[in-house]
């Protein structure tokens, strides 16, 4: 892959004889001047589009694209934490191997009620019950995954999972390499995270930023009750170890998803809403203030192409990269931490192999660099609210 | 190999079943030979089992010889390290032969053994050749993780050798993992989840047994107790240093670690209580010649009387020379010759090791991730590919 990103800065290497070179922005900056001249993908040229032109079909819909679940085939409709569960129960069918390790995972059902109902259909020793020891069980779970299980590990919290940060990044990331490829991990590590609903600042974290780095692992992200059982289908039948952020606000979305079985593939994004103006990158929680934010918009009269991009690690740099090949402006929109945040390798992706193709830095929105306040209008300007997507955009189209 | 000469006193006794089942043990018409340990075994919430412990003559020689090998490698480890072949850290394992050669005259290939960073030897034990291990030693190709290891990453799949693992203690949640994996694919065996004195103080550990416990896995915490987690003294780190002690409503044995006779005794016995009954410590007193690694002289926090009173009273392979003499299976100069084909062999092997050329550079990227299995996947560029599901 370092190989491909490389050829690919080469490819990009032609210098612009018109581009000008901007300063990076910041988000508490005044909105600046200057005419930039928009080609549009199909040739035509557009000046400041500020105002004018209600595009009357692109409303801002949650999910209507043939990417994500479909109204014409009679599905049933479930919340995502029962389309993990049927996922989840899907894949235990399947394959024997498959076990569940957590805390209050068997009978209690889950604190979340993902694991409900499975532990009195497959026994104790498939739902495990762990006490509380995260280093510990996620270490367990990772040697069993060496001689051939594939556990899925449920942190109650993903912040508890820190606690097992040596184990998921020494051992799970890890052994498959020094090992040379003697063992494999195929565990899914997954939980809930994200800025809820006043939860205080230790049970809100994002640990996107924390995991990014471990090399061997792969971190996806759902956001919707479609994508969050087709991801944790294939996080579990992956050999590699996945990492599943669930968000403690999404648990009861509803959605109307297939009957029949499929499968998504890990390392790819999602279309969510085609657009012609900006490109915004977002995952889990922030999918959902980005398409409020999208309505306001479209009635502003921007076209924004929205991209949920799932995988978090490794990018979906072909479908983000035609994206930004089409727009020409990117708006990254995270929950995560400012500092060192998957908005920044993201930015730092995008920089590196479609830096031609970029009329505007790239803005990113994400979360204040803060301990999430209790208070729940602190806790609220943590997070990006639509209203900030909004005047991003137009900041970005001027 | 020298035959057997005749028996002096000992009664000659019919053969164990069990005898037969040991790798190390040839023809079950061989006569047994009866040893006591040197020291008995304490038992801590159990009983101990007898001191009298079951061996036959090759079985003895097949213990010198596989001690010498390891004792040998690890010294020319020590002069490779020292001439800049093998860098980084680099922990030997001389002196405590014994536990590893004991634990595997006990089990099969099918139980697993998983423990730290010392892991050579354990290696070697399990299955692994003379040449792999130099070469992973020395970074290259034909080492047993492909030179991307190290030192502290051995691994032998299988054999049942997890590794292997650098981080204090994190391997002991591994083991407890690896024994809830055999225990859910119902293949009674047990795993041997080895750690040190130094890391038998990680609360991970405790976590690990406590699960164990409840869910009645088939594991062994094996603590090799060499009395200094690198320079601190047991009695420094640990408020109490008996260590077999420590899981409380686990049972645990002490054993004494320089009898490879007695850790035999131990695994065994270790086993057939794992398999019915749940998770147990044994506890192992042995002791490191070599510091904790080659960056430490190991004489700054112990006095070199110490080691050389032990290396006197105590040493394993010693110890057999002088059951192998006294029961007259063979005379001095063939165990003298035994050495000499040992010292021959890992030198030999050291220089097929260092023909092995250096990892390709491409293999900077391979085994990163497992690719095209089980699902659609590829590279972010999607040039890769796709593999279908099945």
């Amino acid at each position: 892959m370092a190989a491909s990103l490389q050829s690919a800065a080469l490819l990009s290497n032609r210098i612009d004889p018109h581009r000008r070179l901007f300063a990076p922005p910041a988000r508490s900056l005044p909105g600046r001047k200057g005419s930039i001249l928009v080609v549009r993908s199909d040739g035509r040229i557009s000046g400041r589009l500020s105002g004018r032109n209600l595009i009357t079909n692109a409303v801002a819909a949650k999910a209507d694209t043939p990417t994500s679940s479909t109204d014409s085939k009679p599905g049933h409709e479930l919340l995502l934490f029962e389309a993990l569960r049927e996922g989840l129960e899907e894949e235990m069918d399947r394959d024997p191997r498959v076990c569940v390790m957590g805390e209050d995972v068997g009978h209690y059902g889950g604190s979340y009620k993902v694991t409900k109902g499975l532990a009195p259909k497959y026994g104790d020793l498939r739902v495990l019950d762990t006490p509380i020891a995260e280093n510990s069980f996620t270490g367990m779970g990772i040697g069993a995954a060496m001689t051939g299980l594939r556990p899925v590990i449920e942190g109650m919290n993903m912040g508890f999972l820190l606690l097992a940060y040596n184990q998921i990044s020494n051992n799970c990331g890890m052994l498959h390499y020094t090992s040379g490829g003697q063992f494999k991990i195929p565990v899914v590590i997954r939980g809930p995270g994200g800025v809820g609903r006043q939860l205080g600042a230790e049970h809100s974290q994002r640990l996107e930023s924390y995991f990014q780095s471990i090399p061997g692992l792969q971190m996806v992200a759902c956001s919707t009750p479609y994508n969050a059982k087709g991801l944790m289908k294939a996080a579990i039948r992956s050999d590699n170890p996945v990492v599943l952020f669930e968000h403690v606000l999404l648990y009861n979305l509803k959605e109307r998803i297939p009957d029949e079985e499929y499968v998504l593939c890990l390392e790819e994004a999602e279309m969510v809403r085609p657009g012609e103006h900006v490109t915004i990158l977002t995952y889990s929680r922030m999918r959902y203030h980005v398409m409020q934010a999208a309505k306001t918009l479209v009635n502003k009269g921007y076209d924004p192409e929205v991209i949920d991009i799932r995988s978090l690690k490794p990018f979906d740099l072909y479908t983000i990269g035609n994206s930004v090949k089409k727009t020409h402006r990117v708006l990254i929109v995270e929950e995560c931490m400012r500092t060192g945040g998957i908005g920044s390798s993201l930015r730092a992706a995008i920089i590196d192999n479609f830096w031609d193709y970029l009329d505007a830095p790239i803005m990113c929105l994400s979360s204040q660099d803060v301990p999430t306040p209790y208070a729940g209008t602190l806790e609220e300007w943590t997070v990006v609210q639509p209203a900030q997507i909004v005047a991003a955009v137009e900041q970005l189209c001027q | 190999m020298a035959a057997v000469r005749r028996l002096s006193a000992v009664p000659i006794r019919r053969c164990h079943p069990l005898l037969l089942l040991r790798p190390f043990s040839s023809a079950g018409s061989e006569p047994s030979i009866t040893v006591e340990t040197s020291v008995p075994f304490t038992g801590h919430k159990i009983d101990p089992p007898s001191r009298s412990v079951e061996t036959t003559p090759s079985e003895l020689l097949s213990f010198f010889r596989e001690m010498s090998l390891m004792r040998r490698m690890e010294i020319a480890a020590d002069s490779l390290y020292k001439s800049k072949l093998i860098r980084g850290f680099c922990h030997l394992y001389d002196g405590q032969e014994a536990v590893a050669i004991g634990l595997e005259a006990s089990i099969t290939k099918k139980d697993a053994i998983i423990t730290a960073y010392r892991d050579h030897c354990i290696y070697l034990a399990r299955g692994g050749t003379l040449v792999e291990a130099f070469a992973e030693l020395m970074g290259r190709r034909a080492g047993c993780s492909k030179g991307k290891g190290g030192s502290m990453h051995f691994y032998k799949k299988d054999s049942g050798f997890f590794g292997g693992h650098g981080i204090v203690g994190a391997q002991v949640p591994l083991g407890c993992g690896l024994a809830f994996a055999q225990k859910y694919l119902k293949e009674g065996t047990v795993t041997f989840a080895l750690y040190g004195d130094g890391a038998a103080n990680q609360g991970q550990l405790f976590e690990a047994l406590n699960i164990s416990a409840l869910w009645d896995l088939p594991a062994i915490l094996v603590c090799e107790n060499n009395h200094y987690g690198m320079g601190t003294a047991e009695w420094r780190a640990a408020k109490s240093p008996a260590y077999y002690k420590r899981g409380d409503y686990v049972p645990g044995l002490k054993v004494d670690g320089m009898d490879v006779l007695a850790v035999k005794q131990a695994a065994k016995f270790a086993k057939e209580y794992a398999l019915k009954n749940g998770p147990m410590i044994l506890e192992m007193d042995t002791y490191r010649y070599h510091g904790h690694s080659m960056s430490d002289p190991g004489s700054t926090y112990r006095t070199r009387d110490e080691i050389s009173g032990v290396r006197q009273e105590r040493d394993p392979i010693e110890r057999v020379r002088k059951l192998i003499l006294s029961h007259e299976l063979a005379t001095a100069s063939e165990l003298k010759d035994i050495e000499k084909e040992v010292r021959k062999q890992v030198d030999d092997a050291i220089a097929e090791a260092k023909e092995s050329p250096m990892p390709d550079p491409s293999e900077l990227f391979t085994n990163v991730y497992v690719k095209g299995f089980g699902v659609e996947s590829f590279g972010a560029d999607r040039k890769e590919v796709k593999a279908v599901l099945p």
